[in-house]
């Protein structure tokens, strides 16, 4: 709690957003508390990583408003940092050069201490084509990190790591979270990913929230039964929707 | 262990012009240097003569220096040429078009027009070169430019990165690879243009002397131009593959042991 910054308070009225004739998100309306850790879920094509890219000034909204503690989104943010799925790190920068593209004025002594956070400072010099995948990913989390943020946007970013590296990620990104008082979105087709780091699980189902869910568990948390009741029931509403004939072959296999 | 193989590299990459010389000279034993094709010794000779008179310094000294004026010349016009459209959708559009007309033109067919508007003299040679130069430098820069990954790009865009760090830091190294294939196929077309160039019309360079020695039936002189040019486009090879190796080092392809 040495550093905290309050982070962005997020305010999102009546949002639109078409691809085309196609809507993706149709008059959508979200709030953020500043420091709150807010988890979208959602099948794959619900709209949840449009929104995350609106929110970062991405894509441009057809219709409706985002606020940033009340100021309207116009362009890229340099407070609001964005991960992507991939750790899209520049493979002609070293580990530190990257993580220098995050600060201010590419200051070498705040990346080198942003590496410290993720753990990687020995590695400052490398080419990043030398790293595993969850080095990768945690040198472009030390990059976001490294321009002090107040709102962190978070697109699957560890939808490729294998699931021990997850952990440790997951238990990262908490740490650091923690540490900071950022706000974090987080994109995610985890549930119990969501329910593991989120203050609040956001379920959006063809473009409109579906279920909205404080998840009211005590941290650090641990996957017990209360854990798992809100796991099952954020499951159960993101699988309602048109997966009946899949509970059906599920019933007919359980009846052999 | 680095340094034995680095000996061992040496060997293979040099055994076959080795060879290729112990068979000349035992092809040619005995021969005299008026026949047709003179034995290596006359080819000595020929060096030191020339050496001494100093033809040999001038002639290797003109020849390098139109090479490399026509080469920068008409690779900073391509490079230029290629970041403008490849950044630029509105330049592709209007200059691609007459550029790729100019392309189906052989640079070298231009040679009449060049020496009426130039004359025989130095800007008519690093004119030549200069067109020959230009394309595989323009068109490697263009689809070095058009081919950065899209991702990263946008990831500079989300760091708020301005138009000129975009380029510096993303779309230029990115594209650094495919430029220096440009280079690299600019270097061969560099020396025939200027092989062609001083075959048909000059009074100095390498081409000048080997022109000048068919009249006179100085094979070894002939054969000695070959070699010359041979040895600097493998000079020039050599040194693009050094700047490779430097600017393209965090390349996985490329990092040394």
């Amino acid at each position: 709690m040495s550093k905290q910054i309050k982070g962005f308070a997020i305010n999102i009225q009546n949002l639109s957003k078409c691809f085309g004739d196609a809507p993706v998100l149709t008059n959508l309306s979200l709030t953020v508390e500043p420091g709150e850790f807010v988890a979208l879920v959602g099948q794959s094509g619900c709209g949840k990583s449009t929104l995350l890219r609106l929110i970062s000034h991405l894509e441009i909204p057809t219709a409706g408003q985002i606020t940033l503690n009340d100021a309207p989104v116009k362009k890229i943010n340099p407070e609001v940092r964005y991960l992507f799925q991939e750790a899209r790190l520049l493979p002609w920068k070293t580990v530190w050069e990257n993580v220098a593209l995050g600060s201010k004025d590419r200051s070498r002594e705040q990346s080198l201490s942003a590496l410290k956070e993720v753990d990687l400072e020995n590695k400052a010099g490398e080419w990043p084509s030398v790293l595993s995948g969850g080095q990768k990913q945690r040198v472009s989390l030390a990059r976001a990190l490294a321009g002090e943020p107040k709102l962190l946007l978070l697109d699957e970013p560890l939808g490729a790591l294998d699931a021990l590296t997850r952990i440790n990620m997951q238990a990262l990104i908490e740490k650091l979270w923690k540490e900071q008082g950022f706000t974090v979105v987080l994109v995610t087709h985890d549930v119990s990913e969501a329910v593991y780091l989120a203050d609040r699980v956001v379920l959006i189902e063809e473009g409109k929230i579906a279920l909205d869910k404080k998840i009211t568990l005590a941290r650090p948390r641990v996957r017990d039964n209360s854990f798992t009741y809100f796991e099952r029931l954020i499951l159960d509403k993101v699988m309602k929707t048109d997966t009946d004939p899949v509970i059906e072959s599920a019933d007919r296999v359980y009846s052999i | 262990m680095k340094n034995k193989f680095a000996v061992t590299d040496l060997f293979l990459s040099w055994s076959i012009p080795f060879v290729a010389l112990i068979f000349w000279y035992f092809m040619t034993l005995g021969q005299s240097s008026a026949s047709l094709f003179p034995p290596p010794a006359d080819i000595v000779d020929a060096v030191i003569r020339l050496v001494k008179d100093g033809t040999l310094a001038k002639n290797i000294e003109i020849s390098t220096l139109r090479a490399a004026a026509g080469f920068v010349i008409g690779g900073l016009i391509g490079f230029l040429l290629g970041v403008v459209n490849g950044q630029f959708l509105l330049a592709e559009k209007i200059l691609n078009t007459p550029i790729q007309m100019i392309r189906n033109v052989p640079h070298l067919a231009m040679l009449p027009l060049i020496l009426i508007w130039f004359g025989i003299g130095e800007t008519a040679k690093v004119v030549l070169i200069s067109l020959g130069t230009f394309f595989p430098i323009y068109l490697n820069t263009f689809h070095g430019i058009r081919y950065v990954d899209s991702t990263l790009i946008e990831m500079g865009k989300t760091y708020g990165l301005s138009r000129f760090e975009l380029f510096k830091d993303i779309i230029f190294p990115g594209s650094l690879s495919s430029i220096m294939i440009g280079i690299r196929q600019s270097l061969g077309r560099m020396w025939l243009t200027l092989i062609v160039a001083e075959t048909v019309a000059a009074k100095s360079g390498i081409g000048f002397m080997a022109t000048n020695a068919r009249e006179f039936m100085l094979m070894d002189v002939i054969v000695l131009s070959l070699i010359i040019y041979a040895l600097l486009g493998s000079i020039s090879d050599f040194a693009a593959g050094l700047i490779e190796q430097r600017v393209l080092r965090w390349h996985a392809n490329f990092r040394k042991g």
